[in-house]
């Protein structure tokens, strides 16, 4: 695999030649485990480690919390705090995946930013990052459909604000979001709860079985690295010099930063496991009275911030209202700016011109990718704020950065920009970090003298 | 970029974390110090036990716990109550029992696996989660620093709401009387308009609550002599009514310690491994 010459397993017992040819299993594992791995990686290369565990932990924790959790309007919310009352340990289990899932959007969003920054998006890894971001996508409906299970105020009126986006389809909207709520007069109920309970328990699974996908799309083209060089393949030698097998180089260091990363999310789980929460969702669902905030859960706040960004007072609105004679309004037009600002990231590969695939030699780039970075913080931050009085207009700013980003700058950019040289090989940046042995030195300067 | 990654990533945790809370904003909420606070708090069994006190002799008047169990007030980390004490404490509660007359259903007196009655009154809201259900610190500005800080502070909420009936600001004696009871820590209540300054900026914290002042300071008296002051008695309903909402926090907080201390040491082994396995590629050997 990958194109990278390397050793593959050689089966040598007669019973391991038996089973290789039948099922080359062991091969299988051995050529994925032992894969060459560019040796300059920093450590913005250890998150998709974090997300595979992360992933894990939340269906170990899920399965459980199901064998005690009940999807029934009356019943949910009474079974969830049976768990943290009554079940061994269940307050634990619960914590670990309700805060799991911040973990989970935490890594992605670091794992996505890394992309971002590195080009790892940029040919020839397009499928890569395109099935990456369709797992992002199938990570926010996972996320979403686990916060209505509680049943708690913010899940049910949650619901209705993400199901209100599908009403918001011109013509068919209304018959959409009764479609996806299976009740006649568009009610959020026991088929609501039931059909997200279902889809919540399905959904990691493909989730999972997309992760293999997505490992083994970028084992095919090799892992991209902070130079943007790819790894010499004429020979294995050359091969070699700027890689190390994953095992047991990158697993160790990666399982070290998962202990570091661990640590402090137990601490979180342990000691203000409802900081990241909202207090509303304590109090059981009840569809007569409405919170004054409805506030989703902080990872998807960028995106709600770009959906209430574009109102009826932007002249952008009020011209594609006209344009197509009311029949995108302003409450559309938020749901395809929320579900557009995610295909324009999906597209980044053919948006970004520039040949030079790092960010660490673009030297404007830079600039607008560490304001994109800014940017996202200000969003999230906005999106739980108000819509009232200046919030609005900061919301509106971040939206158009997000898509001037995407749609203005990365194709400008390469064009206009001057990149700065890359080392030549992945070895040279590597020794470049590390100085090589002073005796090495000694013996390079000794016949200049 | 490491370390600018970082920097980023908890600025970020602290700029984004804090969520748009309704209930505090406009309420006076007190910093109290509760023996629970910070990774090592645990609760103060004293304390619960004269909250319980309070709850049993006062606050049941009117509203319930439906999710906590008797058998619960014998929990360790909890007010810890001997056994025979729960069985004759559940006894004074009546619950009804659907299997008795054959099936008609009667009330019995409760017994520990029982849990405690539902209110019958409907203004009356159940207390079990009410600690987590309520947050008294938000900001500033939604960046959820306060909170981060002093914790989400459900427990400060009610003690401040229980000491926060004052006396009707003098502005609100001006304009047409309000429903309730002035409260300065309670925020989503009605608000005269006389209160308000020319710009319809609030003058005065809090806002008018439906519940009459529920405890005065001596509304109980304790075995262990602990002071009966309003202040006094506010913390303590508060730190129960935290226990009924978080009755594992104790064992919460000692799994989160262990896990820390756990994650830590294998943290450091993890690094002088990774250190020593690539120090012949990093030419350091």
């Amino acid at each position: 695999m990958g194109g990278i010459p390397h050793d593959h397993y050689e089966p040598k017992s007669k019973g391991e030649k038996w089973l290789n040819e039948r099922l080359p299993i062991v091969g299988l594992l051995y050529d994925t485990l032992m894969i060459p791995t560019p040796k300059n990686l920093n450590w913005m290369w250890i998150w998709g480690v974090v997300l595979v565990f992360t992933l894990v932990l939340q269906i170990v924790t899920g399965v459980v919390l199901v064998m005690h959790y009940v999807p029934q309007v009356d019943l949910a919310f009474k079974s969830v705090e049976s768990i943290m009352r009554n079940v061994n340990g269940g307050y634990m289990i619960r914590y670990l995946h309700m805060n799991g899932a911040s973990l989970f959007f935490l890594a992605v969003y670091a794992h996505i930013f890394r992309s971002l920054y590195y080009g790892s998006y940029k040919s020839p890894r397009e499928v890569t990052w395109i099935l990456g971001i369709l797992m992002y996508v199938l990570m926010m409906g996972t996320a979403f459909m686990g916060y209505v299970l509680p049943w708690g105020q913010m899940s049910l009126h949650g619901t209705a604000v993400i199901t209100g986006l599908f009403g918001a389809i011109p013509f068919i909207g209304e018959s959409v979001q009764i479609w996806l709520l299976g009740t006649p007069n568009g009610s959020i109920a026991q088929p609501a709860l039931n059909r997200f309970f279902s889809l919540h328990y399905l959904l990691p699974f493909i989730l999972l079985g997309l992760t293999i996908v997505h490992v083994w799309a970028f084992h095919t083209t090799g892992n991209s690295n902070p130079t943007g060089v790819e790894v010499r393949r004429a020979s294995k030698e050359e091969a070699e010099k700027d890689t190390l097998p994953f095992w047991p180089y990158f697993v160790i260091k990666d399982l070290f930063a998962l202990a570091v990363i661990l640590a402090l999310f137990f601490a979180v789980v342990g000691f203000m496991p409802n900081y990241l929460g909202h207090p509303d969702n304590y109090i059981p669902a009840n569809p007569l009275i409405t919170p004054t905030y409805i506030v989703p859960e902080w990872y998807f706040l960028p995106f709600y911030a770009i959906l209430r960004a574009f109102d009826q007072e932007v002249w952008l609105v009020i011209a594609v209202n006209w344009l197509t004679f009311g029949i995108i309004d302003a409450k559309f037009f938020g749901v395809l700016a929320m579900f557009g600002a995610i295909a324009v990231m999906a597209l980044a590969p053919w948006l970004d011109t520039s040949t030079m695939r790092s960010g660490r030699y673009r030297p404007m780039f830079k600039w607008w990718f560490w304001l994109f970075v800014v940017n996202f913080i200000m969003l999230t931050w906005v999106g739980a704020r108000p819509a009232e009085g200046i919030y609005p207009y900061i919301a509106l700013l971040g939206a158009t950065y997000w898509f001037a980003y995407f749609l203005v700058i990365l194709p400008l950019l390469g064009v206009i920009e001057k990149p700065t040289t890359p080392p030549a090989t992945i070895e040279d940046d590597f020794n470049a970090h590390y100085a090589p042995k002073s005796d090495d030195t000694k013996a390079v300067a000794s016949p200049a003298e | 970029m490491l370390r600018k990654i970082i920097l980023i990533a908890v600025a970020s945790l602290a700029l984004t974390t804090g969520q748009a809370m309704a209930a505090p904003v406009g309420g006076e909420v007190t910093d109290y110090d509760f023996s629970f606070e910070g990774p090592f708090g645990s609760y103060d069994q004293a304390q619960l036990q004269r909250g319980l006190q309070i709850y049993t002799q006062v606050c049941s008047a009117c509203h319930g716990l439906n999710l906590v169990a008797f058998r619960t007030l014998a929990d360790e980390g909890g007010p810890g109550l001997p056994e025979e004490q729960v069985r004759a404490y559940a006894e004074f509660y009546e619950v009804y029992d659907q299997s008795l007359l054959d099936g008609d259903g009667d009330f019995r007196p409760a017994t520990p696996t029982d849990k405690f009655p539902d209110s019958n009154l409907s203004s009356a809201p159940d207390l079990s989660l009410m600690a987590k259900a309520r947050a008294g610190f938000s900001g500033p500005y939604g960046t959820g620093i306060s909170q981060f800080v002093n914790g989400m502070g459900g427990a400060e909420y009610i003690a401040s709401l229980m000491a926060g009936y004052l006396e009707e600001p003098e502005c609100a004696l001006d304009g047409d009387p309000i429903d309730g009871f002035y409260n300065a820590a309670f925020s989503a209540g009605g608000y005269p308009d006389s209160c308000l300054d020319k710009k319809g900026k609030r003058t005065v914290p809090g806002s008018w609550i439906a519940m009459s002042q529920p405890l005065w300071g001596d509304d109980v008296e304790f075995a262990d002599g602990a002071s009966t002051e309003i202040d006094a008695v506010s913390q303590d309903i508060a730190a129960f009514l935290m226990w009924t909402a978080e009755p594992k926090l104790n064992a919460r907080k000692q799994a989160g310690l262990t896990g820390v201390l756990f994650l830590t040491v294998l943290s450091v082994l993890l690094y002088l491994t990774n250190k020593r396995l690539w120090a012949p590629h990093k030419n350091k050997e």
